[in-house]
C-alpha cells in the first residue's frame, strides 16, 4: 500500500475534514463472506476535491457510502472515520442522522431517483433542514431553497421551488441536489458518479459547478468515478482503488504524468482519446470514392420516425429528416446525446421501430411500411450487439445455446455437431475458452459476455452490424481491450457497421465515416478525422469542447476553449 | 467461478429454499414442509393407516352405532351417520390431495398459457382475456365454484365425479390467478433485450414464447402453487359444507362431515367436529407456511440472512491482507 496522505493541502492549515483509518467492509452474502473494502486509510483536506477511481468492485462507492454509514445490514464496518472529532463508525441511527446531512451530504449517480417525486423542490429541502431543526417554518424554508437555487445556477427560482422533480432536466436536478447539500451547510461532499448518467455537454456544466463550490465555499468533496477525464477535469489529488484497497495515492498532475503502480498505468493507457488511434486516419480519397461507387448496404433518405401519441397528443417524433449511407465494410459511427434518436436510427434498421416517414432501405428492401414476414429472410444478414450484456442474453440458455441460436433458427437443417463446431470457432474468434461454451450467461463477466455477444451476431456472417453502444456498460479497461477485438473482428470479416454511441473517443477508434445526431437531426457527417479535427456545427464544437480528456493541463487549457464555444450563439 | 457444482436436486424449488433459509423463517418452512408431507404421507397410506372404510357402518362386531365417544374401537368416535371419524378423517386426505392436484394442473396448463399469448401477443386479444379474468376474479370464489359444481355434476356425484367436479370449479377461480401472473411475467420480458435479440435473429414467434419468455417467467409459480393448493382445500371444504360437495358413500370429504357435525356441537359430541376441522386447519397451515415462507425467501428484501461473523470481519480488517475465499467469490459473482 503505497502512503495514503498527502502533505497537507497548500491552501489551509485547519486539520483535515475526514479521516479515514482501516476501514474495512464484509457483506454477508448467501455463498460467502465479501470483503469490499480491506483496510482503507484515507485523508481529505478542507477544500481538496478528492477523486476515488477503479474499476467496478474495487470498493469505491462502498468506501463512500460508508462515510454516511449508508450500507445495507449486512455490512459489517471496522476501523475508524473521523468526520471532525466524531467516529461514524458504529454510531447509531440518531447519532448518524444528525452528521449527516449537516457534516457530509451526498449526492447520487442518478438524480431523478434521489428526489421524490411527489413533493415540491422546496419541500424537499424542509426534509433536510426540518431534520436538524424542527422550529424552522415554511416560509423560511422556501427563503432558503430559493437563495440556494440561484447559488448553483437555476434561473428564476423563485417559481422553480413550487414545481416537481419532473419538470427539471437530469442536469438540474443534479443541480439541485447539490444545493440541498450546500444549503445543509455541508462542508464535505460525497458524490458517487454524479455525471455518469448525464450527457457530456451537461457534465461540463455539473463539473463547472462542483468547482465553484469548492472555491466559494471551500467545500471538500470526494469524488467517485471511473471516468479518467473526469478526474482530470475536476480533482486536486487521486486514490486508485483496486479490490478493495488504496493502490496509489496522488496529486492528480503527478499521477496523470508519473503513475506509479502498473495497474494505474494500464487504467490511464485503457482511455480511448480522440486522434490517437484515428480510424479514419488512413482514409484516402481513393478509398472514399470505393466507398461511394458501392452499392450502399444501408441508405436513407429524409427517414423520419415518430413514436405514437396517445388520443390527443401529438406523436414525439424521434428522427426527423436524416439522410445517410452506409458501404459495404465501412463503419459509420453515429454519436449524439441520450434523446438524440441514435437508437432508435439503429433500431429501425434493425426491423424493431416502424419508419413512420422518408425512406429507409436496407440490403435495398424499403423498410417503410414492411412486413415481418418479408423482412425475415434478410435477417440472417444482419448482426445486433446490444448495449447491456447482462440482459441481453436469456438467462436459461447456456453461451452455446446463445451463440447457436442464429444457427438453429436460420439454418435447421445444421446438425447439432456441426453447429457446436460452429460455435466453438465463433468462441474463439472472440478470444474465449472453447470450454465457456457450456456455462451461464451469469457465470460471465461483462466483457467476456459483450464478447459473446459480438460471437452471436457474427455467427451467421452477417454483411452488417448494428452495435449500439456495445461498450458504455463496461469499465475502461474491459472496453478498450473489447474494442481491439471489435476492430480485429471487423477486418477479419469484414462486414459493414453502424456504430452507435455517445462518446466521440470510441467512434474516432472505429469509424471511418461520422454522423453527429442533435435532437433526431444528422447536424454533421463526413470523415471521422475530418468532423473530429474542423467541426463546423456549434454542437459538434461543443460536444467535443465538452468532452474531458485525461490530462490535467491540457484539460484547464480545453476548459477555456468550451468556455469560449458557450459564449459563441447556442445551437438550434 | 467455482469448479464445484451444486448437485442438481439442491435446485429445485423447496430444496433450494431450505438450503438459504435462516431462523424464523426456516423454521415456518420446516413447520410447513412437515405438515405437507404428513398430508401426502397419509393419503398414500391411507388404505394401512385407517381402520376402517369411509362409508363403512358396521364391522365384524356389527353396527359401530351412532354418535359413539372416543373408545378403543373408534379411537375418535363415531358421526351421526354411523360411520368411524377417525377412517373418514384419513381417507378425507386422499379427495383432498386428489382435487388439489387436477385443480392445480389445469389451471396452471389453462391460466399459463393463456397468460402467455395474452401477455406476448397483446391488443385486443389481451384486452378481452384481461376483462375476463377481472370479471371471473370479482365473483366470489366459493359461489362461483356452487355454480360450476352445480353445471357439471348436477351437485352430487361419486368419488371420481365429485373430484373432477370440485376440482373444476376451483380450476376457473384459479386460472386468473396463473393467468395474470404470467401475462404480466410475458409483458415484462417482452420488452428485455435478449427477446429483442431473438426477434433481431428472425426467431418466430413460437419460439420467442416458450424459450425466451416462458422459460423465464415461472419463477414465481411454485410459490402460487402452495398458496393456491391450501385455497383448493377450504374451497372443497366450503362446498361440502353448503352441501355440493361430494356422496358420503362415494368418498370421505371433511365439508361433508364438518356439515352433519353442525348439531352435534351444541348437544357436547365434539369429537365429530374437532377432527375433521383440525385436518383441515393443518392442511391449510402446512401448505400456506410452505408457500408464504417460500415467498420471503425469493424477496432478497424479506429474506433474513445469517449475522455477520464478527471474527472474519476483524480478520480481514486486521491484515489487510487479501482474503482468499472472499476474492474467488467476489469474481465468480461479477
Amino acid at each position: 500500500m503505497s502512503e495514503s496522505t498527502l502533505p497537507a493541502f497548500a491552501t489551509s492549515g485547519e486539520p483535515d475534514r475526514l479521516r479515514i483509518e482501516e476501514l474495512a467492509v464484509t457483506f454477508v452474502t448467501d455463498v460467502a463472506d465479501v470483503h469490499a473494502v480491506k483496510g482503507v486509510s484515507l485523508g481529505v483536506a478542507p477544500g481538496e476535491i478528492l477523486a476515488l477511481v477503479g474499476e467496478s468492485g474495487s470498493g469505491k462507492t462502498v468506501t463512500g457510502r460508508s462515510v454516511l454509514g449508508l450500507l445495507p445490514e449486512t455490512a459489517a464496518t471496522t476501523g475508524a472515520i473521523w468526520i471532525g472529532d466524531r467516529n461514524v463508525v458504529g454510531l447509531s441511527g440518531a447519532q448518524l442522522r444528525e452528521v449527516r446531512g449537516q457534516d457530509v451530504s451526498m449526492i447520487f449517480q442518478e438524480p431523478s431517483s434521489a428526489l421524490n417525486p411527489v413533493f415540491p423542490i422546496w419541500w424537499q429541502f424542509g426534509e433536510g433542514l426540518r431534520a436538524h431543526d424542527p422550529k424552522v417554518t415554511r416560509r423560511q424554508i422556501k427563503q432558503r431553497a430559493v437563495a440556494a437555487l440561484a447559488k448553483v445556477g437555476i434561473p428564476d427560482a423563485e417559481r422553480r421551488i413550487t414545481q416537481y422533480p419532473h419538470q427539471f432536466s437530469g442536469g438540474q436536478k443534479q443541480r439541485i441536489m447539490i444545493a440541498m447539500a450546500l444549503e445543509m451547510g455541508a462542508r464535505l461532499i460525497v458524490a458517487d458518479e454524479p455525471t455518469t448518467a448525464l450527457d457530456v455537454t451537461v457534465q461540463a456544466e455539473i463539473l463547472q459547478l462542483l468547482r465553484d463550490v469548492r472555491d466559494a465555499y471551500g467545500t471538500s468533496i470526494i469524488l467517485i468515478t471511473h471516468n479518467m477525464g473526469v478526474v482530470a477535469d475536476l480533482a486536486d489529488s487521486v486514490a486508485v482503488m483496486y479490490r478493495g484497497q488504496i493502490i496509489e495515492r496522488n496529486w492528480v498532475a503527478d499521477l496523470f504524468s508519473h503513475p506509479q503502480e502498473a495497474y494505474t498505468r494500464q487504467l490511464l493507457d485503457a482511455v480511448p482519446r480522440i486522434g490517437r488511434a484515428s480510424a479514419s486516419a488512413g482514409v484516402t480519397d481513393q478509398s472514399r470514392a470505393a466507398f461511394a461507387a458501392a452499392e450502399p448496404v444501408v441508405e436513407a433518405s429524409g427517414l423520419v420516425i415518430e413514436y405514437p401519441g396517445r388520443l390527443g397528443v401529438l406523436p414525439f417524433r424521434a428522427v426527423r429528416g436524416v439522410d445517410f449511407r452506409i458501404a459495404p465494410g465501412e463503419v459509420y459511427g453515429l454519436v449524439g446525446e441520450s434523446g438524440s434518436g441514435k437508437t432508435t436510427i439503429g433500431r429501425a434498421i434493425a426491423g424493431l421501430e416502424p419508419v413512420s416517414g422518408g425512406s429507409l432501405k436496407v440490403f435495398g428492401h424499403e423498410m417503410r411500411g414492411t412486413r415481418e414476414r418479408d423482412f425475415r429472410p434478410l435477417r440472417s444478414r444482419i448482426g445486433f450487439v446490444f448495449q447491456d450484456p447482462a440482459t441481453s442474453f436469456n438467462p436459461q440458455l447456456t453461451i452455446e445455446d446463445a451463440i447457436g441460436e442464429p444457427l438453429a433458427i436460420h439454418r435447421p437443417t445444421m446438425s447439432a455437431p456441426d453447429r457446436g463446431a460452429a460455435v466453438r470457432r465463433m468462441l474463439e474468434a472472440v478470444e474465449l475458452p472453447a470450454a465457456y461454451a457450456g456455462r451461464f450467461p451469469h457465470e460471465l463477466s461483462g466483457g467476456q459476455r459483450q464478447r459473446v455477444s459480438l460471437a452471436r451476431s457474427l455467427v451467421l456472417g452477417p454483411d452488417l452490424l448494428i452495435a449500439d453502444e456495445p461498450t458504455s456498460a463496461l469499465d475502461v479497461s474491459v472496453q478498450a481491450t473489447v474494442l481491439e477485438l471489435f476492430t480485429q473482428l471487423q477486418a477479419e470479416f469484414g462486414f459493414a457497421c453502424l456504430f452507435i454511441s455517445h462518446d466521440l473517443a470510441v467512434v474516432d477508434m472505429l469509424a471511418q465515416r461520422i454522423g453527429v445526431l442533435y435532437r433526431g437531426e444528422l447536424v454533421e457527417q463526413g470523415i471521422g478525422s475530418e468532423i473530429l479535427g474542423s467541426p463546423q456545427d456549434p454542437y459538434t464544437k461543443r460536444l467535443l469542447a465538452s468532452l474531458p480528456v485525461p490530462d490535467p493541463a491540457e484539460q484547464a487549457e480545453r476548459r477555456a476553449e468550451l468556455a469560449r464555444v458557450l459564449a459563441e450563439p447556442a445551437p438550434r | 467461478m467455482s469448479e464445484t457444482r451444486t448437485p442438481w436436486w439442491a435446485a429445485l424449488p423447496v430444496v433450494s429454499d431450505l438450503r438459504r433459509s435462516r431462523g424464523l423463517q426456516r423454521g415456518m418452512l420446516i413447520v410447513g414442509v412437515t405438515l405437507t408431507a404428513l398430508l401426502v404421507l397419509t393419503a398414500a397410506l391411507a388404505p394401512v393407516i385407517a381402520p376402517y372404510s369411509w362409508a363403512q357402518t358396521s364391522g365384524p362386531d356389527g353396527d359401530f352405532g351412532t354418535q359413539q365417544p372416543p373408545s378403543s374401537a373408534h379411537l375418535w368416535g363415531t358421526t351421526v351417520s354411523g360411520f368411524d371419524v377417525l377412517s373418514r378423517t384419513i381417507w378425507g386426505t386422499r379427495t383432498a390431495l386428489g382435487v388439489i392436484v387436477a385443480a392445480v394442473l389445469a389451471s396452471i396448463v389453462i391460466g399459463v398459457l393463456l397468460g402467455l399469448i395474452s401477455g406476448y401477443v397483446g391488443g385486443w386479444l389481451d384486452r378481452v382475456l384481461v376483462m375476463f379474468a377481472d370479471a371471473i376474479y370479482a365473483f366470489p370464489s366459493l359461489l362461483l365454484a356452487i355454480v360450476m359444481s352445480i353445471v357439471i355434476s348436477g351437485g352430487r356425484s361419486s368419488m371420481w365425479g365429485g373430484i373432477l367436479s370440485a376440482a373444476l370449479s376451483i380450476t376457473v377461480v384459479f386460472v386468473p390467478q396463473y393467468f395474470r401472473v404470467i401475462r404480466a411475467e410475458a409483458v415484462r420480458l417482452k420488452a428485455e433485450p435478449f427477446v429483442e435479440a431473438a426477434k433481431v435473429m428472425g426467431a418466430p414467434h413460437r419460439r420467442i414464447m416458450f424459450t425466451h419468455i416462458l422459460r423465464n417467467a415461472t419463477r414465481t409459480l411454485p410459490l402460487i402453487l402452495t398458496l393456491n393448493a391450501s385455497e383448493a382445500i377450504l374451497t372443497l371444504a366450503g362446498l361440502g359444507f353448503v352441501g355440493f360437495g361430494i356422496e358420503p358413500t362415494a368418498a370421505a370429504e371433511w365439508g361433508y362431515d364438518l356439515n352433519r357435525s353442525v348439531a352435534d356441537v351444541t348437544s357436547g359430541i365434539w369429537w365429530t367436529s374437532v377432527f375433521p376441522g383440525v385436518a383441515i386447519v393443518l392442511s391449510v397451515l402446512g401448505m400456506t407456511l410452505m408457500g408464504e415462507s417460500m415467498n420471503d425467501l425469493n424477496d432478497p428484501r424479506l429474506r433474513t440472512r445469517r449475522k455477520v461473523r464478527k471474527a472474519a470481519a476483524a480478520a480481514a480488517a486486521e491484515g489487510g491482507t487479501a482474503d482468499e475465499p472472499g476474492l474467488a467469490v467476489e469474481g465468480g459473482t461479477r
